[in-house]
């Protein structure tokens, strides 16, 4: 009878515990079905490695080795251990289940040892979460007073502390089970010493027979509700990541650098047949961006990282996450009607958040669960573009970009000027009066017409001369690449500017484009279609430095330490990490130090192209703090690849009063004075 | 509340390198970007705002060319709902006086509780808006930063005057108001709502259709020439600083020091 009782509660738990989960996970789910479409189906073999690949590159990140490394020894643990439990869950039904060579034998024994050894581990690893999470305390985790209560820290531990409870009953489950079949002779794995299992067992020979058996049927019940009420606790908080981690991760963005379409299905000629521009309301994200809410393990490494929290900006990438998924939970309750497409902006996201984002990239970079920041902030920007909810400060560049091709409204005509002082042996051909050639030099707006960046073009015209490339620009014919003005939102003007320039391009007959500027490369190799290849210059560079066509001569300043700063749209958004360092290291006698944020850590110089017109609410200028990183370094050259980055630079240097002391330089700048003639 | 919003296509500032023609009596148009008077499209915010407020429509006229269509537009994806171009070619040369009675004629043809004008265009008169009310023998009120509804009788609307001060008024409807820049800030305009309104129909309307006599209006009726337009002569004392704004401004802030102005 105690048996059979035993049988239907085994049975009776999973099945209530699973109907609920399922219950409540259909209804967390159901936005998801009223959302954009998403396109996440292709590249399956490269997902699936990156399932593999992912977690022990992304979570223990410099910084965050601790966390990291709980987190892969907790899933290797519940891999191992979930062979266990569905055996244990089973068993609780059918006492003789058992799965394939896990009954006896020498590789169920080898496969219990290792169980009992996984539970130890992940109890001591759940501990050491515990303690981090109460005594600890690591800073990102504190809320802001604007976002409200800090719920994460009484959900992180009643989460962290129900999933060391499981460990510990399951360990006295199988103690008790354990030290039950030794008194009734029946055969046992062998205990390996100072395991939680071996402690327990050891602990449990001072009891009977009979006591030990009642401890192991109700350390059962009890481990079997448990574990249901875990499960279903999990859609509730941050832990639901253990559910949609996997799943995110295999559907994460595979092309880096790229924006995502207005809407996936839409190809750009259709574009005008759209009703509604951008997000507007919750329902106009796509399903991956609301799987991103939900799994968001409000970590706070994307906002530990974000140049815009940390100058004081109103935008922390968490809290966008953490509030697209507080009004999941609210307007898809569990219960109750859905309160469907209420407006986002103003109630849930605000103008100068979203506008705040200078779409560097740290915070993707960063996410251990690869939630996407970018194309969610672009996605809203284009709802508050198409509604006319679009700063003071943005519209006149905007306006000048349609109406002159650049943001500051100067002259078609004066887009080539800077060529007119160049040396004799180096003419730029001009593809609008009718030259051919092999390479196009892109130049963009800033290089093209800001009285400091033309001295970039002109070193870059020089070190094309100097590497004996065929090339010219196009002048009058070419416009703004439109990196910004698609990551700002204004998606039928970049339209414009792409099918324009797609035009004069082709028009040239080209076989390669090489670019100065880190946001044209990337709009040119990301966003556009149909072009030939694009380089920027440093790869160029480090191509016939390589090859022998170009030799530079011994430093010019051998007393001077210089430090490379990667451009967002060169570095983190493109990974060209190595060439430019490459290309500095080439210079004899050059000392190079590196900044403590570096390489895919680089820390962002304030944002380029319209970026450079907005007026945020601020603290501090990123741009300033950068060029401390630079001082602390020990630097006093500071080499960038971008002329967005060198304007910041330079202002920042005054600002921080580093005259004298720290001097910014474009690499072309340098380089070209290096060039040995 | 019916609005009547006056606007005029405008060499923008901001864009163009402004230089006198040759012959002196005008700037050089060749290579100009053109768009609607700042003034005027603070005018048709406030006026589409108060139409969200208390319901009604809001009509954009311009007095131009074909080309002044394009600037009807864009006010148009900015939320006005009618547009009404007066073209003719007995309204070229028009001076001040003449516009307002083109306008003047335009508001006969419709009925309108409001009539805003921006403040100034790129000439920098500040006529036409106060012209116009004279000869409808509307109340005016100029240089307007705040407007709000009392009922469909009454208005109150704020003034900027000498110093930074404000003054509130109330003014009867139907009345013309000059918009001054600042009262508001006018939502952006991008190219997928200029697409929009593209193939929306905008009449138009010419000296006959206003009943007004081509001796009136344009060059004809004009009774203010530009005789000349010239950069003036540098004064003594003046002196233009020249160079990269790097160096200008290295320059400036030397001037500065020198006569104490900073220290």
């Amino acid at each position: 009878m105690g048996t059979f009782l035993l049988s239907v509660f085994a049975l009776l738990v999973p099945v209530a515990g699973i109907a609920l989960f399922v219950y409540i996970v259909a209804r967390r789910l159901a936005p998801l079905f009223r959302a954009a479409p998403d396109f996440r189906f292709d590249n399956i073999g490269k997902r699936l490695f990156g399932l593999y690949e992912y977690p022990h590159h992304r979570m223990p990140r410099p910084g965050y080795e601790l966390s990291g490394y709980i987190h892969i020894t907790t899933i290797i643990c519940l891999g191992v251990l979930s062979l266990q439990v569905i055996t244990l869950l089973l068993q609780g039904i059918s006492p003789s289940f058992s799965l394939p060579f896990l009954d006896k034998g020498l590789i169920a024994d080898g496969y219990r040892m290792i169980s009992d050894l996984a539970l130890t581990v992940l109890l001591g690893a759940t501990l050491l979460a515990l303690y981090r999470r109460v005594v600890l305390k690591p800073e990102r985790y504190d809320v802001p007073e604007r976002y409200g209560k800090n719920k994460t820290f009484p959900d992180a531990v009643l989460s962290l502390g129900l999933l060391a409870g499981l460990a510990v009953l399951d360990i006295v489950y199988i103690a008790s089970g354990w030290r039950v079949d030794v008194y009734a002779g029946a055969d046992t794995h062998i205990l390996i010493p100072f395991t939680g299992t071996w402690i327990t067992a050891s602990v449990f020979s001072l009891f009977s027979p009979t006591a030990n058996q009642v401890v192991h049927v109700l350390s059962f019940m009890l481990l079997i509700v448990l574990i249901f009420g875990f499960v279903c606790y999990l859609p509730f908080g941050r832990f639901f990541h253990l559910v949609t981690g996997p799943p995110n991760v295999f559907f994460k963005k595979i092309k880096k650098g790229s924006v995502k379409p207005v809407k996936w299905g839409i190809t750009d000629d259709k574009l005008d047949e759209l009703e509604s521009f951008g997000v507007k309301k919750f329902e106009d994200f796509t399903w991956k961006h609301m799987l991103d809410f939900y799994t968001c393990t409000d970590c706070g490494r994307c906002s530990d990282n974000c140049p815009a929290t940390t100058v004081g900006r109103p935008l922390s990438p968490r809290f966008i996450s953490i509030k697209g998924r507080n009004y999941a939970f609210s307007h898809y309750p569990l219960k109750g009607s859905f309160i469907q497409n209420e407006p986002l902006m103003g109630d849930v996201f605000h103008d100068d958040e979203i506008w705040s984002c200078t779409t560097c990239g740290a915070c993707e970079e960063e996410c251990p669960v690869t939630i996407e920041y970018i194309d969610k902030i672009v996605d809203l920007r284009r709802g508050m573009v198409d509604d006319g909810n679009v700063p003071q400060s943005l519209q006149k560049p905007l306006s000048a970009i349609e109406k002159r091709g650049n943001p500051w409204g100067k002259m078609e005509k004066k887009r080539g000027e800077w060529t007119k002082d160049l040396p004799e042996d180096c003419s730029v051909k001009l593809f609008e009066a009718g030259d051919t050639a092999e390479t196009l030099y892109f130049v963009d707006s800033i290089t093209s017409y800001d009285d400091r960046m033309i001295s970039i073009a002109k070193a870059t015209a020089k070190l094309l001369c100097a590497g004996g490339a065929d090339f010219g620009i196009l002048g009058k014919d070419e416009k703004d690449s439109g990196n910004e003005v698609r990551r700002f939102g204004e998606e039928m003007l970049f339209q414009d500017l792409k099918n324009h320039n797609t035009e004069m391009i082709l028009e040239s007959g080209v076989k390669q484009i090489v670019t100065a500027d880190p946001h044209a490369l990337n709009t040119l190799k990301n966003d556009y279609a149909g072009l030939p290849p694009v380089e920027h210059i440093s790869q160029f560079l480090a191509r016939k430095i390589k090859n022998g066509d170009i030799s530079l001569k011994s430093v010019e300043k051998p007393e001077a330490v210089y430090t490379y700063h990667d451009p967002c749209y060169l570095g983190r958004h493109n990974e060209i990490y190595d060439a430019p360092r490459d290309v500095l290291d080439a210079i004899p006698g050059l000392r190079r130090v590196e900044m403590a944020k570096s390489r895919d850590r680089s820390f962002c110089c304030s944002g380029g192209g319209l970026m450079l017109f907005y007026e945020p609410e601020e603290e501090e200028r990123m741009g300033v703090l950068r060029v401390k990183m630079a001082a602390e370094a020990g630097a006093t050259v500071m080499v960038t690849a971008c002329p967005f980055c060198l304007v910041n630079m330079e202002d920042a240097i005054k600002i921080a009063g580093l005259e004298g002391k720290l001097e910014a330089i474009d690499l072309a700048e340098l380089v070209e004075r290096h060039l040995d003639k | 509340m019916e609005i009547l919003v006056c606007v005029k296509r405008v060499p923008d500032t901001a864009e163009n390198e402004i230089s006198v023609s040759s012959a002196g009596n005008d700037i050089e148009r060749g290579d100009l970007v053109y768009s609607v008077n700042e003034w005027d499209n603070y005018a048709v915010e406030e006026a589409i705002q108060i139409v969200d407020r208390v319901g009604g429509n809001v009509t954009v006229v311009a007095v131009g060319d074909d080309e002044s269509e394009e600037i009807l537009r864009r006010e148009m994806a900015m939320g006005a709902n009618d547009g009404l171009l007066l073209k003719d070619g007995a309204f070229d040369g028009s001076d001040g006086k003449g516009t307002a009675s083109i306008l003047k004629a335009a508001v006969g043809k419709g009925k309108y509780d409001l009539i805003l004008t921006g403040a100034q265009a790129e000439a920098g008169a500040a006529q036409v808006g106060g012209m116009l009310a004279a000869m409808l023998d509307y109340p005016y009120a100029s240089l307007v930063n705040k407007v709000e509804v009392i009922d469909d009788k009454k208005l109150k609307v704020g003034r900027e005057i000498e110093g930074g001060n404000q003054e509130i008024n109330e003014i009867e409807l139907p009345c013309v108001l000059s918009i001054q820049t600042g009262i508001n800030e006018p939502r952006y305009v991008g190219i997928r709502g200029i697409r929009k309104v593209a193939s929306v129909e905008i009449p138009v309307m010419g000296a006959s259709d206003l009943g007004l006599g081509a001796d009136s209006v344009g060059a004809a009726g004009a009774k203010v020439k530009r005789v000349d337009y010239f950069v003036p002569e540098m004064g003594a004392g003046a002196e233009m600083l020249e160079g990269s704004t790097e160096e200008i401004i290295d320059k400036l802030v030397e001037l500065l020091k020198a006569k104490g102005g900073l220290k």
